[in-house]
């Protein structure tokens, strides 16, 4: 004796969040039950293993005819064949695009390539999460970038209202997209301690300031918002006015100007004001070489691991607080102003506003 | 000549990739109607085409207008080969041929395939000019109404109601055709849906035609079935009420003028009424055979090899108790008043009434169920136009349903229902309904000259308690049962229990709450052919009923209940077994005497295992005790019995209770009767349920404490669920807004071939219980929360195949108010003052006036309802429902921002807190879903999952069309399910049907007109721009 055939359909589509989310993170129907049943939901309505296993499968069943309109959210609202409730299908996009953190980390700035979803079973086993899941948000992340890749304006605007997503969740993609398109390298192992809120703070930096969208929003001819990739690809323009600042490492007068500005500023003021003074050559030849070679492609993607090897790691090493960090680069920064035959006021703010911030972010053990 | 149709194809939206190279589509679209064909242009490369064609017009008669659906096919245009279809929207304009429904049917359509099911949605907008038909010799029957709805629909009010009408189309089914070896699945389908589609419009029309004949404008209680017979053709047969509806508007003062109308029409057929009340040999407990010869010829003419028929031994279901007691006062007043009204009605050929809940008033005696089966053999339909075989056989089926009411004093049958099962070449047809009698003042056309004849023919019985008493002679019982004075007014005699098959009359008085009853039994059989099987089938009959009544009877004593409500019987046919399935809604009816315990007894009084018998004992008696505390059993206390009338039933009990014949099953050694205080087992009796009347169990062998042990298997729903299987629930009304229609199927394989009676047994009834389980786990987050009209169907799909189809919608309902008012309520109705009641005059819907609400108020002993404005309180009494709906007044859950209309469903008349402002004409739907790759979609289960989420959907999206937020009265009618595994086929068949309405929150009525005509309009407008 075997139940053959079991379903069981409402008028309204009944959907039980929690049975979404096992579904979402890739439970077999199995296992599922399993976790159901150690949650306790058996003690409601009496219900046994049988009730438990057929509710099961009936969901997932649901959640399976359903993930077709998932992939273009925007359908779920006009469909026919699901009467859902709105609020439920805000529910249920948001959950099918949300991800793990430690999955997307392992990702972050790969190809989203056809290669990299064959590693998936490795970033599988190395993460935790199932390697259903690990396929749902790597075609999650795929999807999002090829229809954003097509479209014009600001991508986190563009990804809210194509895929019906939080702000949160979409500056988050737009994170993805960013450092999907732009290859940044993320994967070393003096990147690990990094944790993907920390680059997609970074990315959202990147994107306001240094993409030619940045520039769009705020020039004054409103057509020029709408060109394509305006958000994804870096300011080539900008990029180039970068290798101007090597004037301040590589003029000895305006280096030695720089310096003592800085130290005036800073001295008494903390603990680590000599280990500062001594490095402070080192550190300022580090961030402007960085700048000088943006132009190149391979240099962008190590990016980061520049930032990292060129001047939080020394001063780690030296002990500086986090405090330490935000005063010498606000003056760092600043001092360079009052310098008479330094020209380039503009592209330093921009330059130094997004990696002053992108050190904070990252400045942490 | 006297119609134009138009209709107008505007876009469409998430066509499918017809194109594999480009992932586009070409499409365009082909719009139907008869034998007339248009098209529009080409759309090419798009998934999202915009046609926005002109007006396609076909002239046609009103006769194809009502009997043809317009048919609109999608296809993928391709140059070099035969364009491919993507899909087809077959629409009924019906709702478009009479003035008050819908004017203009226009929005998205799902486009439907039956190869892949919905493949994208098309904008559409339809219209109707009718010339005015000249009333020539008329084959149309345009402007008549139909409703599901098995009372009368809400905003309107009958002012006659005509009765019974019938009418069944054959053909040959397409599926069985020689063609169909050559051509496509998808093109058998497709013949077979359009057929179907063209019979149920035939149908409709030839119904139209009668009721218009009767004089009538509307048929209420429509239900409509397929028989598909196979090789011997298919049957469309629908049966329902004939009324005559005023549409009522705000405000408008009420014509009383309320008569039934009888129909003049003479019984034609004499010869087919054959009298058989001389051959009746009484069964045990009230259950009476009609019929002693199993292979029976009701036509006297009747090639027997060709069309062999069986007619199954039936039985009437009324009280228990074999002890017959009779009270000698047989008044002659009674007797006056059936002859008076019998005269009225037996003018007609069938007195029945699909309609299942009344106006008060109208009902005045309820007899007890009466049902007929017959077995019969199919053969093939030679002449389609000439259905007459198959008419022949329902004939038999009501006259004997027509004898049986007689049987029981009864002129009418009321709550009429007719089914079948078919299995190869057998069809079992039945038949079932509550024999009654009804007031007959609705009897007299003109309904004149109240004044002196309702003096002698009034029935002094109150609304809450007179239709339990009986209407049979007590002198002459048809069957022996037990009657007792009314435990309400005294002056009437009822029986000890009730069964019916209609709803609880919403003025009847309970004591807490009804709870959903079912019985299940499975009999296995021999494999046979033809006459041997039919015969052995026929024999197998009458045991399955009594046995199903049997448990009916035992459940409803252990829930510490009186009477059933909605009582439905399916008996379906299999090949190597009989599945027979009872639910019905159980409840305490205060008019009648409280329920006796269940006794159990060993086989001799020194039994070995007593101490065994005392536990199980034990356990019984705990079961009714913790029942009667879930179900707040708690009746009024009685007013002091008068001693003697106790004393007279004594002696009579213990004169005839011996003597009750118990007749077959003795074999199956098991006893169950009723047991009196006479009796020698006194001693042992445990009297702790207070009644004189306690039920014995005797136990002699295992079988026997199977059946025990099975009838405590029945778990009670988990705390803060209630369930029953009719239009209301008795004892919660505080209905809250919270809805949820489903539709449930679960298909059993049966593995091992050397099942017993027994084993099979415990299978079905797990699988039923199982069912139940599932429903509350699911719907787990609605508590508090009624499971009404929980419509089980039962099939034998295949030989080792138990297929279960429920159908129901779970409703929330407010807690507290409940419990205040079951205290309260027992209480005020004891205390009614019946006479007044039926000095106003009644009328036979939902009227307001003035002296109405002050019934439905003293009824329901509810204060509030006088404040409300009159027409809420009169449109509410036309549901059962009368004082919930006004206080939850909160509106239905609002989805705004989506593009999709919000269409609720539900099987019920009527949705809580919701108020239907228009009906818009019947949603009747056929279709069929075949797949080639069923591992591909899921299996069995992804398939039906999917098809019937589909046939949602499409109910749904005409509803929208018409304008409407609501079906009610909605039921899947039939859910035929075929699979070859190995193949990886499977193929599916559903029927649908239900009202579409328009209704609006009760919040804002004052809003109410308007807001519906531009809603409808509106809605139109905006779904043909976008």
């Amino acid at each position: 004796m075997s139940v053959e055939l079991d379903v069981f359909v409402g008028n309204t589509t009944i959907m039980d969040e929690e049975v979404y989310q096992l579904w979402l993170d890739g439970y077999t129907v199995n296992d599922a039950v399993k976790v159901r049943m150690e949650g306790g939901v058996m003690d409601e309505c009496e219900a046994s293993k049988d009730v438990l296993l057929s509710d099961t499968m009936d969901q997932y069943r649901t959640f399976q005819m359903c993930e077709r309109l998932l992939h273009s959210p925007a359908k779920l609202a006009n469909q026919l064949l699901f009467q859902i409730p709105p609020h439920r299908q805000i529910m249920l996009i948001e959950r099918y695009y949300a991800f793990d953190d430690t999955f997307v980390r392992e990702v972050l700035g790969k190809k989203l390539s056809k290669g990299t979803k064959k590693d998936l079973d490795d970033i599988s086993a190395k993460t935790g999460v199932t390697l259903k899941s690990c396929r749902r948000q790597f075609d999650n992340f795929k999807r999002v970038f090829k229809v954003v890749e097509e479209l014009k304006g600001p991508l986190v605007e563009n990804i809210r209202q194509h895929f019906l997503l939080s702000d949160k969740l979409a500056r988050d993609y737009a994170a993805i997209v960013f450092f999907a398109n732009n290859r940044f390298e993320t994967g070393k192992r003096k990147l690990q301690y990094l944790s993907f809120q920390d680059f997609a703070f970074c990315a959202g930096q990147l994107i306001s300031n240094w993409t030619v969208g940045a520039v769009g929003e705020s020039s004054i001819d409103p057509s020029y918002n709408m060109v394509e990739d305006m958000d994804v690809d870096l300011d080539k323009e900008f990029l180039q006015e970068l290798k101007e600042l090597k004037i301040l490492i590589t003029d000895k007068d305006l280096l030695d100007q720089h310096k003592s500005l800085v130290c005036t500023a800073l001295r008494g003021k903390t603990k680590v004001f000599p280990e500062m003074e001594t490095s402070f050559k080192n550190l300022s030849r580090g961030l402007i070489n960085i700048a000088a070679k943006l132009t190149n492609t391979k240099d962008v993607r190590d990016f980061f691991i520049d930032l990292v090897e060129k001047f939080i790691e020394p001063c780690r090493s030296d002990r500086w607080t986090a405090a330490d960090m935000k005063l010498y680069l606000t003056h760092y920064t600043n001092s360079a102003h009052i310098l008479d035959t330094f020209k380039h006021q503009v592209v330093w703010d921009r330059y130094m506003g997004v990696v002053k911030s992108c050190i904070f972010k990252m400045y942490h053990d | 000549m006297p119609g134009k149709l138009k209709a107008k194809i505007v876009a469409g939206r998430h066509l499918p990739v017809m194109d594999r190279a480009s992932d586009l589509t070409d499409a365009f679209v082909e719009v139907k109607f008869g034998n007339t064909t248009f098209k529009t242009d080409v759309c090419p490369k798009s998934l999202n085409p915009q046609w926005n064609s002109e007006w396609f017009k076909f002239e046609v008669d009103d006769e194809d207008l009502q009997d043809e659906p317009l048919q609109i096919t999608v296809l993928d245009h391709d140059t070099y080969s035969a364009n491919d279809a993507i899909g087809k929207v077959y629409i009924d304009i019906d709702p478009l041929l009479y003035s008050e429904a819908a004017s203009v049917i226009s929005g998205w359509f799902p486009i439907y395939d039956t190869i892949h099911g919905i493949r994208g949605e098309i904008n559409v907008i339809v219209k109707v000019e009718l010339f005015n038909d000249l009333n020539r010799f008329r084959q149309s029957s345009c402007g008549v109404k139909f409703f599901c709805t098995t009372c009368i629909p809400q905003c309107y009010r009958a002012t006659l109601v005509h009765g019974f009408v019938e009418e069944l189309v054959v053909n040959e089914d397409p599926e069985y055709q020689w063609i169909d070896r050559i051509r496509t699945p998808r093109a058998s389908n497709e013949a077979r849906q359009r057929l179907i589609s063209l019979m149920s419009g035939e149908l409709q029309r030839k119904i139209g035609l009668k009721v218009l004949e009767m004089g009538g404008n509307a048929v209420v209680g429509y239900l409509q079935c397929f028989d598909l017979e196979g090789e011997s053709g298919l049957v469309v047969r629908a049966i329902g009420t004939a009324c005559t509806l005023d549409k009522l508007s705000s405000g408008s003062a009420p014509n009383t003028n309320t008569h039934m109308h009888p129909n003049t029409a003479p019984a034609s057929n004499a010869c087919n009424s054959p009298s058989k009340d001389g051959k009746e040999s009484p069964l045990a407990h009230g259950c009476r055979s009609t019929h002693n010869s199993p292979v029976h010829s009701v036509c006297s003419s009747q090639r027997l090899s060709q069309n062999f028929s069986v007619s199954v031994p039936t039985l009437i279901f009324t009280g228990m108790g074999s002890g017959g007691s009779a009270g000698k006062e047989a008044g002659p007043l009674r007797t006056l008043l059936r002859q008076q009204t019998q005269t009225a009605l037996e003018q007609r050929e069938f007195p029945f009434f699909t309609l299942t809940s009344f106006p008060p008033g109208f009902l005045l005696h309820v007899g007890g169920v009466v049902s007929a089966r017959s077995v019969k053999l199919l053969d093939r339909i030679h002449n389609p136009d000439e259905p007459e075989t198959r008419d022949a056989w329902w004939e038999e089926i009501r006259q004997e349903i027509k004898s049986h009411a007689r049987a029981l004093g009864c002129h009418a049958v009321v709550g009429y229902s007719e089914s079948t099962s078919i299995c190869e070449e057998v069809c079992i047809l039945s038949a079932s309904g509550t024999a009654a009698i009804l007031n007959p003042r609705y009897m007299r056309e003109g309904c004149l000259d109240i004044g002196c004849t309702d003096h002698r023919f009034e029935d002094p019985s109150p609304p809450s308690c007179g239709f339990c008493h009986i209407p049979y002679d007590e002198l002459n019982m048809p069957f022996p049962a037990q009657l007792t004075y009314c435990y309400h007014c005294r002056r009437q005699k009822v029986p000890d229990v009730l069964f019916t098959t209609i709803d609880l009359p919403s003025e009847a008085a309970v004591a807490g709450k009804g709870c959903l009853i079912q019985a299940r039994l499975c009999r296995l059989k021999k494999k046979a052919q033809g006459e041997t099987n039919a015969t052995a089938i026929s024999n197998l009959l009458p045991f399955m009923e009594y046995e199903l009544h049997t448990q009916l009877m035992n459940k409803l004593k252990l829930r510490s209940m009186n009477a059933l409500f909605g009582l439905h019987i399916q008996i379906s046919v299999g090949e190597n077994m009989l599945l027979g399935l009872a639910s019905a809604t159980g409840v305490y009816l205060t008019a009648l005497p409280a329920p006796g315990g269940i006794q159990i007894a060993g086989k001799t009084p020194g039994d070995l295992s007593n101490e065994h018998i005392s536990s199980i004992q034990k356990r019984i008696n705990d079961t009714i005790a913790v029942n009667k505390e879930l179900y707040q059993i708690n009746p009024p206390k009685l007013f002091a019995l008068d001693p003697e009338v106790f004393c007279g039933i004594n002696m009579e009990l213990a004169e005839e209770g011996v003597g009750s014949p118990i007749p077959e099953p003795r074999h199956r050694s098991r006893l169950f009767r009723s047991h009196s205080e006479s009796s020698d087992e006194l001693s042992e009796l445990d009297l702790s349920h207070g009644k004189k009347d306690a039920f014995v169990l005797e136990i002699d062998d295992t079988d026997a404490v199977e059946d025990i042990h099975s009838l405590l298997i029945d778990a009670p729903p988990p705390t803060g669920f209630y369930s029953c299987n009719t239009e209301n629930m008795p004892g919660i009304s505080n209905w809250t807004s919270g809805v949820q229609m489903f539709t449930s199927v679960r298909v059993l394989r049966l593995s091992n071939a050397n099942l017993t009676n027994q084993g099979l047994n415990k299978i079905f009834t797990d699988l039923c219980e199982n069912l139940l389980k599932s429903f509350y786990f699911k719907l787990r987050s609605m508590i508090p929360c009624c499971l009404c009209h929980l419509n089980f169907t039962v099939a034998v799909p295949e030989e080792e195949l138990i297929q279960v189809t429920v159908t129901a919608v779970a409703m929330t309902y407010d807690k507290e108010q409940t419990q205040e008012k079951t205290a309260e309520k027992p209480v005020n109705k004891g205390s009614l003052e019946a006479e007044e009641q039926l000095q106003f005059p009644l009328e036979l819907c939902a009227d307001s006036s003035s002296s109405n609400i002050q019934t439905a108020s003293k009824i329901s002993g509810v204060a509030e309802s006088t404040n409300i404005s009159p027409r809420v309180s009169s449109l509410e009494r036309c549901s059962p429902l009368q004082e919930g709906r006004s206080r939850s007044l909160r509106s239905s859950r609002s989805f705004g921002g989506s593009s999709v209309t919000v269409v609720k469903m539900t099987p019920l008349s009527f949705l809580p807190g919701i108020r239907i402002i228009k009906y818009l004409g019947i949603i009747n739907m056929f279709f069929i879903r075949e797949t080639t790759s069923l591992r591909e979609e899921g299996g069995v289960s992804g398939f039906l999952h999917s098809f019937i989420a589909e046939v949602f959907a499409m109910v749904r999206a005409h509803v929208a069309a018409l304008g409407g937020n609501a079906v009610v009265s909605y039921s899947m009618k039939e859910c035929v399910f075929m699979e070859n595994p190995n193949k990886n086929q499977a193929q599916c068949l559903i029927n649908v049907s239900g009202d579409a309405v328009i209704c609006i929150s009760e919040t804002d009525q004052e809003s109410s007109a308007s807001t519906a005509n531009t809603g409808q309009t509106g809605g139109g407008g905006t779904d043909g721009a976008t």
